[in-house]
């Protein structure tokens, strides 16, 4: 287990480094972030000025050695555009994005599995196929018009939620979060609600496709026989078997929520890492964009790791460390 | 004493006595649309930095709504010589934190100005031909220029003025915080959260009078939706840059109301003269290079003018907040001229120069903008695609985001592209200067030219004025530069940008040429 | 636990039996009659059938090309459903900021919309499953190189990947299918890696090997068709998702020429004037992207159930 950990933790230090040179190339293909941050009114005196203030007139592999160099020190550059170290700058707005994502994924969760479990039991009753059908508006409407709606809905006809921003925040362990203050929650309801949509969708729609399996297979009709209560075969037999392919998805949705929020906190002007990242984006601001992304990709190494652990425990059919020992 | 007043007006308010003001109403919110990347008034040279920073400090010369210069810190300024600059501080300015204003600032602001580390963009600019200052009194300045510098004082109207007390040792980090961000403008920083908000709280000594605002929080809505919505459901008070798509709706209902005002920004195109065979994107019907580059042509370039409709822009892309141009600023700003109308729509003599210059089928080429930096950008390229596709030649439509397109088109990778320009200085001299001046970076002459256009005569008189301190005889100059560059079609001018603001009722803001959107302009009341 | 797994078929779909229902002979008849038992999914396929059929025949039915910048006009933007325009004919269902005709729009909308859809889809699964099923089945060196690919991939935000691609390759319908190909792909091999470790371990696999078959036929024959279920599923939510992600690259000012709009483009085009009251210019869009997803939808369900060897009763 211990060895494991440790492959895995060598591996991600080159994904990460990997990871920041594709950045680089990529900010590079893009276009010149000078052309956007020096005033177009000014010379070409103040443009050569400013372009050496940031580093580039370097050669792209020497801007790319200063980078590392200071990576391994932990200092990530500083933002362009803000003047700001760019990791003091992500981690300032992490808290809010992590919460609106665990909010749209507990949502998600705790409503897309019973939904899913229900309709896949009965999958040719009303309720089963209206589950079904209900699930396919979550993902067939672009985000961003759905976010729209709601503001339409809720902020501006019937004045019940706030359009934009977070709410009051109360610290907990150091970390400001809102979803503890009703202001808070009137405030996240609608991003999370929006963020939520795709991934209820797509859990119930695993969740059913799963128990629809599940319940033809020859344990769980044996579960049945022996007169097990319904409630247990469904929570122990039928839910444990259909963990698997749930657990990866929920693993993924919860990186890409956490990452790539940008739409929804832009339509709802959130005040977390992916408004800072489009924003980043469109300014070429390289230093906060490599920055961001490698948090991100930490994120995501955590998360696969964990979601790895809990596949083990779910079914030990599934050895840890890949499957090196089966051959 | 004042606070007394205020106390006793609550008091009067709670007593459910009608009173003028009350706690509350002195608290707005403001929505805006580009965020504010420092509150270092000398470290990013941008237009939303610019504006907040007038909240907190002030320059020594300021601008009216319509940019004319007024006194700021300064209460009067003249040219001794040519080369000499002396300037008149006002007396009884106080910073925030009780210090007084002397010209011992100024000094110090323009020491600071060039050496502001990881500047993105600098002020330096507006500073460098001050090559000496001399502090006379705490209250007189002189300021010395290597070369005639005429636009001195309007440069220094971008200058922020900082304390000397408190910026000896701050670095942008302190500004930030609100440590160093100590000014003598209105209002005092209260909270910078980047990409966020900005909270600013009355200066109540303010030597000019008390503002009517406790509190403003600015926030950034970059999202032009969310921004009509927060206005919409009362989130805010007064948001920038109303989208066009929703000025119909908001002007007919009573709870809002809008005000605008033309703006110095000109839509305008340039078309790619580096090459003398085919430039990029423009080719025969056949896609096949053209043998000589048609924009080089003055007919060209006049039927590509001609044969764009500009009133149908402003009437259906615009909804009406665009006004047709005919050079680069409107006509009230300093070096414009009366006879430079917009060009009349005329279809069918557009396709008349064409077949004059060569090319009775007319040709391809493909328009190229952007879609996140201007007013309905993408929109305007899609409709002068239509114009020229009823002239007979072949357009295609290429948008993109501001990220991508400004590092093409520096390198003349397009041939026909729509731009923007805000003149800041708001004389038109300097635009005609940096756009249409031949491209020479060592002299500072064309430096924003991206089509390479070169005329002899006009770069003369270009350089004639800019070393001409009677402004009578510069606006000359200028006009008659200006007239030369249009009726050779040098760049094709679209309209300029209406700018719109939009409030609740019982809000009243004074529009802006600039476009700043600044708290000192908005009142209560209808 | 007992080992249920067993039950489990070993062959690849086309080698079962078929079933005892209706006693017809042939695997496609059996298919039509298993497909058939559900009438909403017959309803969807005669919806898809018709949209299919809009998008292929746009040309010939639309009133307008509305990708023929000279056919459009300025001066009829934005009118209102069954409005007339200066030259006397109708817009059934109004017509957008260019004055371009809805209705034409739609048309040709779903026909793109559908192609980037599935085009993208298509490819992004062939690929993850080829790297899922390798990584899953070798194990070792190559499933952790697959994998840290993978976690690069997926931590790549698609709106940077779509920059980059914009600035590199330009503007066209062929590159936002690549850029929705690169950023899926990922997702496909995790997801197939993750059912095919389970399947992996399981004794028709180790049977398989015992016999001595090719890797390769154990991959594609044995090991696919039992990881392909919780994949249909996916792919065919993905397929909606893909559009939709279109749709949200447009917005964002990354997708499609704004001058030969897809649905999901139009919709964003009208998005900004949802607030004003002008709704049919994202509305009516919106309409036929909801069922255009929903016929898939249908259609793919019941192909899973029919598809699904474990569903077999």
């Amino acid at each position: 287990m211990l060895a494991y950990a440790i492959r895995r933790l060598g591996q991600s230090l080159f994904v990460l480094v990997l990871m920041s040179f594709l950045v680089f190339i990529g900010v590079f293909a893009i276009g010149d972030p000078i052309e956007l941050l020096v005033n177009p009114q000014a010379d070409e005196v103040e443009r050569i000025r400013a372009t050496a203030a940031l580093g580039l007139d370097k050669t792209f592999l020497e801007q790319y050695w200063v980078f590392l160099k200071g990576a391994a020190s932990g200092d990530l550059g500083k933002s362009f555009v803000y003047n700001v170290p760019a990791l003091s700058l992500i981690l300032q707005k992490l808290p809010a994005t992590i919460e609106l994502a665990f909010v749209a994924m507990v949502m998600a969760i705790f409503l897309g599995i019973p939904l899913g479990l229900v309709a896949g039991l009965k999958p040719d009753s009303l309720v089963g196929r209206g589950i079904m059908a209900g699930s396919i508006l979550g993902f067939s409407l672009p985000t961003f018009w759905v976010g729209l709606v709601l503001i339409m809905v809720f902020s501006v006809n019937l004045g019940w939620l706030p359009s934009n921003g977070r709410g009051e925040t109360t610290l907990v362990a150091g970390i400001p979060v809102s979803f503890l203050t009703l202001d808070g929650l009137a405030h996240i309801a609608m991003p999370a609600v929006n963020l939520a949509l795709f991934k209820l969708s797509l859990l119930i729609r695993l969740t059913r496709a799963g128990t629809r399996e599940a319940v033809l297979q020859d344990y769980v009709k044996f579960a049945r026989a022996k007169g097990l209560t319904q409630g247990r075969v469904i929570g122990v037999h039928v839910l444990k078997n259909i963990l698997i392919p749930i657990v990866t998805v929920i693993g993924l949705e919860l990186g890409s929520v956490i990452a790539f929020a940008i739409v929804t906190e832009s339509i709802f002007a959130w005040p977390g890492t992916g408004k800072l990242l489009i924003d980043s984006i469109n300014q070429l601001d390289r230093p906060v964009i490599v920055a961001y992304l490698l948090v991100i990709v930490t994120l995501f190494i955590v998360i696969n790791f964990v979601v790895d652990v809990l596949y083990s425990m779910l079914d030990p059919r599934v050895r840890l460390g890949g499957a090196a020992a089966a051959h | 004493m004042l606070r007394t007043l205020r106390l006793a007006l609550a008091a009067l308010a709670i007593l459910g006595i009608p009173a003028l003001t009350s706690a509350k109403d002195r608290d707005v919110s403001i929505g805006l649309q580009a965020a504010i990347t420092s509150m270092d008034p000398h470290y990013h040279n941008l237009s939303p930095n610019n504006s907040m920073m007038l909240h907190v400090f002030e320059p020594l010369i300021k601008r009216d709504a319509n940019q004319k210069l007024v006194p700021g810190l300064a209460t009067s300024w003249k040219a001794l010589d040519d080369l000499t600059w002396e300037f008149k501080l006002r007396k009884n300015v106080r910073f925030h934190d009780g210090s007084p204003f002397t010209a011992d600032d100024v000094a110090f602001t323009l020491k600071r100005v060039p050496n502001v580390p990881n500047s993105p963009s600098s002020f330096a600019t507006f500073t460098k031909p001050i090559v000496d200052v001399k502090v006379v009194d705490p209250h007189t300045i002189v300021f010395k220029t290597a070369a005639t510098h005429v636009l001195l004082p309007s440069d220094l109207a971008s200058v922020m003025i900082i304390s000397k007390l408190h910026g000896e040792k701050a670095a942008t980090e302190d500004y930030n915080s609100g440590k160093a961000a100590i000014g003598t403008g209105p209002y005092k920083l209260a909270e910078y959260v980047p990409n966020q908000r900005v909270v600013l709280k009355a200066n109540y000594g303010y030597w000019g009078g008390e503002e009517p605002w406790d509190k403003v929080t600015f926030k950034i809505l970059t999202n032009a939706a969310a921004r009509v919505a927060a206005l919409l459901s009362g989130d805010v008070q007064m948001i920038e840059t109303v989208p066009t798509a929703d000025i119909a709706k908001l002007s007919a209902d009573k709870k809002y109301a809008l005000v605008d005002k033309v703006s110095n920004r000109v839509i305008y195109v340039h078309l790619n003269q580096r090459t003398d065979t085919s430039p990029p994107y423009v080719t025969g019907k056949d896609g096949k290079p053209l043998p000589k580059n048609p924009l080089k042509d003055a007919r060209v370039r006049k039927a590509l003018s001609i044969s764009i409709n500009r009133q149908a822009i402003a009437d259906r892309v615009m909804e009406k907040r665009s006004v047709p141009a005919g050079q680069l600023l409107p006509e009230f700003f300093f070096g414009t001229s009366k006879k430079l109308q917009p060009a009349k729509y005329d279809p069918e003599g557009a396709k008349k120069l064409l077949a004059d210059a060569g090319y009775p089928g007319g040709f391809a080429l493909t328009v190229h903008g952007t879609n996140n930096r201007y007013i309905n950008d993408d929109k305007i390229a899609q409709a002068i695609a239509q114009f020229y596709s009823r002239i007979g030649i072949d357009t295609k439509v290429e948008t993109m985001p501001a990220s991508v397109y400004f590092s093409r088109a520096t390198k003349g990778e397009f041939g026909y592209m729509l731009l923007g320009w805000g003149t800041e200085s708001g004389e038109q001299g300097s635009s005609l200067r940096s756009l249409l001046a031949t491209y020479d970076t060592a002299k500072g002459m064309g430096v924003t030219n991206r089509a390479r256009y070169s005329n002899p005569e006009l770069d003369a008189l270009i350089s004639e004025a800019m070393s001409t301190i009677d402004d009578k005889k510069r606006e000359g100059l200028i006009q008659k530069a200006a007239e030369i560059a249009m009726n050779d079609t040098a760049l094709i001018p679209i309209h300029y940008e209406v700018s719109t603001w939009g409030t609740e009722k019982g809000f009243r803001y004074t529009p802006r040429t600039d476009q700043y959107t600044l708290a000192m302009g908005l009142k209560p009341g209808k | 636990m007992s080992d249920p797994i067993l039950s489990a078929p070993a062959g690849p779909l086309a080698e079962t039996t078929p079933g005892a229902k209706g006693g017809v002979a042939g695997p496609w008849s059996r298919f039509r009659a298993d497909f058939a038992e559900s009438r909403l999914a017959l309803f969807g396929l005669a919806l898809l059938v018709v949209i299919l059929l809009v998008g292929l025949l746009a040309p010939v039915i639309s009133p307008q090309n509305p990708y023929d910048l000279a056919q459009l006009d300025i001066m009829d933007s934005k009118l209102a459903p069954g409005e007339r325009s200066a030259d006397g004919s109708t817009y059934w269902l109004g017509t957008d900021d260019q004055g371009r005709d809805m209705l034409s729009g739609i048309f040709y909308g779903l026909r793109i919309s559908l192609g980037v859809g599935i085009a993208s889809t298509v490819f992004a699964l062939a690929i993850g499953l080829v790297f899922g099923l390798v990584a899953a089945y070798f194990g070792g060196w190559v499933d952790t190189l697959v994998m840290r690919i993978v976690d690069i991939q997926l931590s790549f935000p698609s709106i940077l990947i779509a920059l980059i691609l914009l600035a590199v390759l330009g503007q066209g319908v062929d590159k936002i299918v690549i850029a929705l190909i690169t950023v899926q792909w990922a997702y496909y091999a995790r997801t197939v890696r993750a059912s095919a470790l389970v399947e992996r371990q399981k004794e028709y696999i180790e049977a398989a090997r015992v016999l001595a078959l090719g890797q390769a036929r154990i991959v594609f024959r044995h090991l696919l068709p039992n990881c392909l279920p919780p994949l249909i599923v996916v792919a065919t939510v993905q397929v909606a998702h893909a559009i939709a992600l279109e749709a949200t690259l447009s917005f964002l000012g990354l997708g499609l020429p704004i001058t030969e709009p897809s649905l999901g483009l139009l919709i964003s085009n009208g998005f900004q004037y949802l607030l004003s009251g002008k709704y049919w210019i994202s509305f009516y869009p919106g309409i036929a992207l909801l069922l255009t997803i929903m016929a898939i939808n249908l259609v793919a369900d019941q192909l899973r159930d029919i598809l699904n060897p474990r569903l077999r009763k």
